[in-house]
C-alpha cells in the first residue's frame, strides 16, 4: 500500500521532496511504522521528527489526519482507513509557535 | 592576493562574507538553510573547502552539515543528495546528526546526572551542537561542543560522532549546572603547540584540559573567582564565556561572566587582568594573529542589562596582554546601540594586516582590517548574529 505523507516545509527541504511524498508500506500503518518507513527512504530526517534515543515525538510537532489529531494516540494505533487506503495523507505539522 | 570568507552563523541562516585582502568591498551569500538556527560554522585550516555547519532548530533537533566546495553546496554528512540512502553493510545514513552519550559499561555508566538550577540531580539530555572545532591537520576529524556539555568528535568527516566521555567522567560532572543559556560546551581550542591538547569551557562549569587528544580531562580553574557561586574559588561551577589562546606557547585569556582571565600556563593557573575595563563582564575575547599580548573584549554592561555601557558600542584592545585596555570606537556606533556580542561572535584573519571581525545580535557584522584603529560593517541587517568566523585563503 502506499501512505501519502505531508512534510513540514524545512523537512521537506532537508529531505528534497515536494509538498507530498509517498510511502510503499508492507506493514500495518502506524505512527511508528510509517515514520520508520520514512527515516528509511529519507535518513536526514532522523531526529528530526522524533528523538534519536526515546523515539519521543518532539514536543514542537504534530501527526493530523482526517481532521483529527493523532499525536496523543500510541503510536502504535491503526491509523485511520482513509489514511491506509491513501485518500488522506497523514499531516506532519510544525506548531505555529511565537505570537 | 591572499581572500578572506567570514561565516556568520544566525538566528534564521548562514551568511558568507567573501573580500579580498583589502577587506573593503564585500559580497555576500545566503541565507544558507534558511530559518534554521546555525549555532556555529567553521572551515578547516587542512582543506578550506571544507565547511561543517550546525543547524538546529526548536521545532526539529540537530542536523550537521558539510560542504566540501567553500560554502556553494552543503550536505548531511553521509548523505548526500541524490545517493543511496544507506551506507556499505546496509547502515543507515542520517548517523550524522546522532549525537548519544557515552553509556557503555566500560566509561559511561556512571555519567547519569549533572546539578539543575534548583540543585537537584538531572539527566543528561542533548539538545543541540554549540561549537564545531576542526582538526587543523585532518579535515575529515572533527570536534563538536554540545549542549548538555559534552565533547564529541567525528573521524569520519562528521557522517558519525562519538563522545570522548572522559571530559564528563572525570570525577566533576555532577557538579556541572546549567548557566541561563543552557548547560554548553562552547569552546573548543586546539592546541597546535602541544599536540594533543585541547581546551574546552563550559558554561557553567568552567575550563578543563586534555593533554591526550581527548581521553582523560582535568578542571583548569585554579584563580577564578566567582561571587554568584556558594564557594567563589569552587574547583568548577564558574561560567566561563569564552577562552581564545595566543600564538605564544602557554598563554591563553578568558572572558568570564564576570573578570577577563589571562593564564601563563596553559590554564593551570589564572589571573585577572580586567584592569582599566569599564565593565568586565562580557562573552567574546579573542586575540591578534600575530601580536601574542594583544587582546581584544568587547564589554557588556552587566549580566542583567546585555548590551554596550552608554549606548555606545566600542572594542577594548589591550597590547599588554590585559590590565592596560584601549577604546576602540572609530566606525562603531556613538549612541542608541544596544546589541549585544555573544561567545563565538568574534575572529580574527591571519593576513599580514590582522582582520578583527565581530557580530551583533542586532545583525551587524564589523571588520576592522587594521587591528582594530578603523571599523566598519560588512552588513547591518542580517538576523541576530550567533557566531562568525574567517578563514584566511590564498
Amino acid at each position: 500500500m502506499k501512505i501519502r505523507v505531508v512534510l513540514p516545509p524545512h523537512l521537506r527541504t532537508l529531505a528534497h521532496v515536494g509538498s507530498e511524498l509517498q510511502l510503499e508500506m508492507n506493514t500495518p500503518p502506524t505512527q511508528r511504522s510509517v515514520l520508520d518507513a520514512l527515516e528509511a527512504a529519507y535518513p536526514m530526517l532522523c531526529g528530526t521528527i522524533r528523538d534519536h534515543v526515546t523515539q519521543q515525538r518532539r514536543p514542537f510537532l504534530r501527526f493530523f489526519a482526517c481532521g483529527e489529531d493523532f499525536s496523543h494516540e500510541s503510536p502504535d494505533t491503526p491509523l485511520p482507513d482513509a489514511v491506509v487506503n491513501g485518500t488522506e495523507p497523514l499531516l506532519i505539522v510544525g506548531a505555529i509557535a511565537g505570537g | 592576493m591572499s581572500r578572506v570568507r567570514v561565516l556568520a552563523g544566525t538566528r534564521k541562516g548562514a551568511f558568507i562574507l567573501t573580500a579580498d585582502g583589502k577587506r573593503d568591498q564585500w559580497d555576500i551569500t545566503g541565507p544558507h538553510f534558511a530559518g534554521w538556527e546555525l549555532y556555529h560554522l567553521k572551515g578547516s585550516s587542512a582543506d578550506p573547502n571544507r565547511l561543517y555547519a550546525s543547524q538546529s532548530s526548536g521545532w526539529f533537533g540537530q542536523i550537521i552539515q558539510r560542504s566540501d566546495d567553500g560554502g556553494k553546496t552543503w550536505f548531511q554528512p553521509g548523505t548526500p543528495p541524490g545517493e543511496a540512502t544507506t551506507g556499505p553493510g546496509g547502515m543507515p545514513k542520517g548517523e550524522s546528526n546522532k549525537f548519544l552519550y557515552d553509556t557503555s559499561a566500560q566509561t559511561g555508566k556512571p555519567l547519569t546526572t549533572h546539578q539543575w538550577y534548583d540543585g537537584t540531580q538531572h539527566p543528561w539530555e542533548f539538545k543541540r551542537v554549540w561549537h564545531l572545532e576542526p582538526s587543523p591537520d585532518n579535515p575529515d576529524v572533527v570536534y563538536a561542543g554540545v549542549e548538555d556539555a559534552a565533547l564529541f568528535r567525528s573521524n569520519d568527516g562528521g557522517k558519525s560522532w562519538q563522545e570522548l566521555s572522559g571530559l564528563r567522567g572525570h570525577g566533576t560532572g555532577p557538579k556541572w549546572q546549567p548557566g541561563a543559556g543552557g548547560m554548553c560546551l562552547h569552546t573548543i581550542v586546539l592546541d597546535r603547540q602541544h599536540p594533543g591538547r585541547i581546551y574546552t569551557a563550559i558554561s557553567a562549569a568552567g575550563a578543563f584540559r586534555s593533554d591526550d587528544h581527548g581521553a582523560n580531562w582535568r578542571p583548569i580553574n585554579k584563580g577564578l573567582h566567582s561571587q554568584y557561586i556558594p564557594d567563589p574559588t569552587a574547583e568548577v561551577g564558574h561560567c566561563v564565556h569564552h577562552v581564545a589562546a595566543s600564538p605564544r606557547k602557554d598563554l591563553l585569556f578568558m572572558q568570564k561572566h564576570w573578570d577577563v582571565m589571562r593564564s601563563d600556563n596553559g590554564g593551570d593557573s589564572w589571573s585577572e587582568v580586567s584592569g582599566n575595563l569599564p565593565t568586565d563582564f562580557g562573552f567574546v575575547i579573542d586575540v591578534h594573529a600575530h601580536e601574542p599580548e594583544t587582546v581584544y573584549v568587547v564589554p557588556i554592561k552587566s549580566d542583567g542589562e546585555h548590551f554596550p555601557l552608554d549606548g555606545k558600542l566600542r572594542v577594548f584592545r589591550s597590547r599588554s596582554g590585559g590590565n592596560e585596555w584601549q577604546e576602540l570606537s572609530k566606525g562603531l556606533p556613538e549612541k542608541n546601540c544596544y546589541v549585544n556580542v555573544l561567545r563565538d561572535a568574534m575572529c580574527v584573519d591571519n593576513l599580514d594586516s590582522c582582520g578583527i571581525y565581530f557580530g551583533t545580535t542586532g545583525g551587524q557584522v564589523y571588520v576592522s582590517p587594521d587591528g582594530g584603529d578603523h571599523w566598519s560593517a560588512i552588513v547591518h541587517d542580517l538576523p541576530p548574529v550567533l557566531s562568525v568566523e574567517v578563514q584566511t585563503l590564498p
